[in-house]
């Protein structure tokens, strides 16, 4: 092992973790905010707009995130709408975790008994006011252990973001090998660096899991 | 109407290429779904298992290979196996490698959770009928567990087929290689094929996985 | 007289091709105390449900107070507010406590003043023994305390009047009696009620007037006395015998 190799390059391996994150979390707010919507309107049954959303629930994860990449990095461009490499990664995470995030809180919201939706109208209760002050807070902490696995799952598709030209850690692992043949330090930073970014999310979520699982409100 | 490059698609063999190319990245996702669903079932079983150096050793196994993206495992065998153990391992082999290791750990988590699941007075009347362990398994438990796992199996299916379009940055010649060399080749007499190609590309992908996520998600209402 | 408060004209209700409530006609006087009663399934639930407009309707006409109560209005809100309903059970809303449980409706659908509905809620909670549990969360309640809740919670919309669906159905035998307590003691303060029961000694006690529902038709609708001594119908006459029957 070469330690020097390692202390000289870590630095680029910090630049190009945090681009992930950066991006990553970036995609996975508008993800949430997408995902959110889109299971209020199937909640709802809103008609026109359920249809749309269950198609782009469908395409979105019955497709993979490279290509999805590419498409929106190669494809658009030719019909007018042009991207740059971070939008392009943000838009792509936005676009696959939005179904994600939009199931696990549509089965959050499911799982909210229907009696609490009713005893919030017949007391007087405008719909919306229900929707935000009953069955939400309700929904979004059943959907936390689905939520935090997405978050992990969204975290670790950022790898393949430098097939559209960012330079991610899997571009400065992919070109340290490429240049100096120091495969092994390459690898282990590479490695180390997910951990830092996925383990404490990791973490967190099974804390959360335990804690609502045992718990919940009042206790 | 702009030319949105569809014209490519038809000229000489260049649908049957990216057909060809698609069948790499399947192939190589069924032969790893194959071996890793018999390995994560018998795995899945050990696991159950009350002892703490095989409870602590799997757990490790699948927390490794759960978290890191598959991206660095494969990194990890296609560029680690050369530098490390000095034997130069193919694309195509690593993946199939990489994709049985990660689906295994995915298969086996399936498995244990579904063997958790089922209420341990199961275990306990076959004990008092005098059944021995394997036929426990065998009679009772395993029939039980097979509605609630064969769902989430068939959708570990599209994950591993969506993932494999992962290869393309190892360098297999996969669908998405033969788009990219199909582009570029047309790149004068077609500038806009990019959109055309990438576009049947995605529709390729969600043509094999729909239909496959719908019958996973038909059998988990029937059974569920 | 009283006044009449809640008229019922004609009221249809199917779901697809099964007719639950058929042509149901009926006027509940303010400070009247009706008891639905009748086999499983007569459609007595339902039709609670409808005049809380939680169903549509598919004919007649509902009135309070000569205001129509129409599936999917806008004003409905504000017609919900002044008619308080408890259900079977499940209804409190888990993730807040007992006091804001009641404070919600008052204050975010009637915008009243927070410090003024605080003071009524726990008024209303001592007189229904639980004062102190205004802290506690659903969880933490037995059944019979949370449907306690959920009639202080009705209250304090300040309804012109009261449904009750089973509200005692999914209780254990030991807490019916200290929410029954809680109903009788509403009748005794001139609140008008329909209460849907299957708790036959209880509706003898409470009711000014007795309805027998059965296939989506009234067809009983006298004073207790009348109905439970001497029913008109052979049908109401079965329906009595079983409860006698496990009584005995």
């Amino acid at each position: 092992m070469n330690w020097d190799f390692i202390r000289e390059y870590l630095p680029l391996y910090k630049e190009a973790a945090l681009l992930t994150v950066k991006i990553g979390y970036a995609g996975i707010a508008i993800a949430v905010a997408v995902g959110l919507l889109c299971a209020v309107a199937l909640y709802f049954k809103v008609p026109v707009l359920r249809r749309v959303v269950s198609a782009y629930i469908e395409i979105s994860r019955n497709t993979p995130l490279l290509i999805q990449l590419f498409f929106i990095y190669y494809a658009l461009p030719k019909i007018g709408i042009p991207t740059t490499p971070e939008g392009c990664g943000v838009a792509g995470l936005a676009f696959l975790g939005g179904s994600y995030m939009a199931e696990a809180f549509r089965s959050g919201l499911e799982a909210v008994e229907p009696i609490q939706m009713e005893s919030a109208l017949s007391l007087g209760l405008e719909k919306s006011q229900a929707l935000t002050r009953v069955i939400l807070p309700q929904a979004v902490s059943i959907s936390v252990p689905a939520f935090v696995a997405n978050v992990i799952f969204l975290l670790k598709e950022t790898s393949v973001f430098s097939a559209v030209s960012l330079m991610d850690l899997m571009f400065t692992a992919k070109d340290l090998i490429g240049l100096y043949y120091k495969t092994t330090e390459s690898l282990l930073m590479l490695v180390v660096f997910y951990l830092i970014i996925l383990l404490p999310v990791s973490i967190l979520g099974s804390i959360l899991e335990r804690r609502l699982r045992h718990a919940g409100f009042g206790s | 109407m702009p030319d949105l490059g569809l014209d490519v698609l038809f000229k000489g063999k260049n649908m049957i290429r990216l057909l060809g190319g698609l069948w790499v990245a399947v192939r190589i996702s069924l032969i790893a779904v194959a071996i890793s669903i018999p390995l994560g079932i018998l795995l899945g079983i050990v696991m159950t298992s009350k002892n703490p150096i095989v409870k602590v050793i799997t757990r490790v196994y699948l927390e490794f290979v759960r978290i890191m993206p598959q991206l660095v495992l494969l990194f990890i065998v296609f560029f680690g196996a050369t530098s490390a153990l000095g034997i130069n391992i193919s694309g195509e082999l690593s993946s199939i490698i990489v994709f049985t290791v990660w689906g295994t750990a995915e298969m086996s988590d399936l498995v244990r959770g579904a063997l958790i699941s089922i209420p341990k007075h199961q275990y306990e009347s076959a004990a008092a009928l005098t059944l021995t362990p394997s036929q426990t398994y065998l009679y009772v438990i395993i029939p039980q567990t097979v509605r609630r796992l064969v769902p989430l199996s068939i959708n570990l299916i599209t994950r591993m087929i969506k993932t494999t379009s992962l290869i393309l940055m190892i360098g297999v010649v996969e669908v998405l290689k033969v788009a990219q060399q199909i582009i570029e080749a047309n790149r004068m007499s077609s500038p806009n094929a990019a959109f055309g190609v990438y576009l049947t590309v995605l529709l390729m992908y969600f043509i094999i996985c729909w239909p496959i996520s719908m019958l996973a998600k038909r059998l988990e209402k029937k059974w569920g | 007289m009283a006044e009449e408060l809640l008229k019922i004209e004609h009221l249809t209700k199917r779901f697809e091709d099964n007719t639950v409530l058929d042509d149901i006609s009926f006027t509940v006087r303010k400070g009247e105390v009706i008891v639905v009663v009748g086999p499983s399934g007569c459609g007595k639930s339902t039709m609670l449900r409808c005049i809380n407009a939680l169903e549509p309707i598919q004919g007649g006409k509902i009135t309070i107070n000569g205001d129509e109560i129409v599936y999917g209005s806008k004003n409905l809100s504000t017609l919900r507010q002044r008619i308080g309903m408890v259900f079977q059970s499940y209804d409190l809303f888990p993730h807040l406590n007992v006091l804001d449980n009641i404070l919600l409706a008052p204050t975010k659908a009637q915008k009243r003043k927070k410090d003024e509905v605080t003071k009524e809620a726990m008024e209303l909670l001592k007189r229904v023994g639980l004062a102190d549990k205004a802290k506690s969360y659903p969880r933490q309640l037995s059944g019979g305390q949370k449907q306690r809740v959920a009639i202080v919670r009705a209250l304090c919309m300040h309804p012109e009047m009261m449904l009750f669906d089973e509200v005692t159905a999914a209780l254990d035998p030991e807490m019916v009696r200290e929410v029954l307590d809680v109903m009788i003691g509403l009748a005794k303060r001139g609140m008008t009620m329909i209460i849907v029961t299957h708790e036959m000694q209880f509706a003898r006690a409470i009711a000014d007037r007795v309805l027998f529902l059965e296939n989506g038709k009234i067809i009983e609708d006298a004073d207790p006395e009348t109905f439970f001594e001497n029913p008109k119908t052979d049908r109401a006459k079965q329906f009595l015998n079983i409860f006698n029957f496990e009584r005995e």
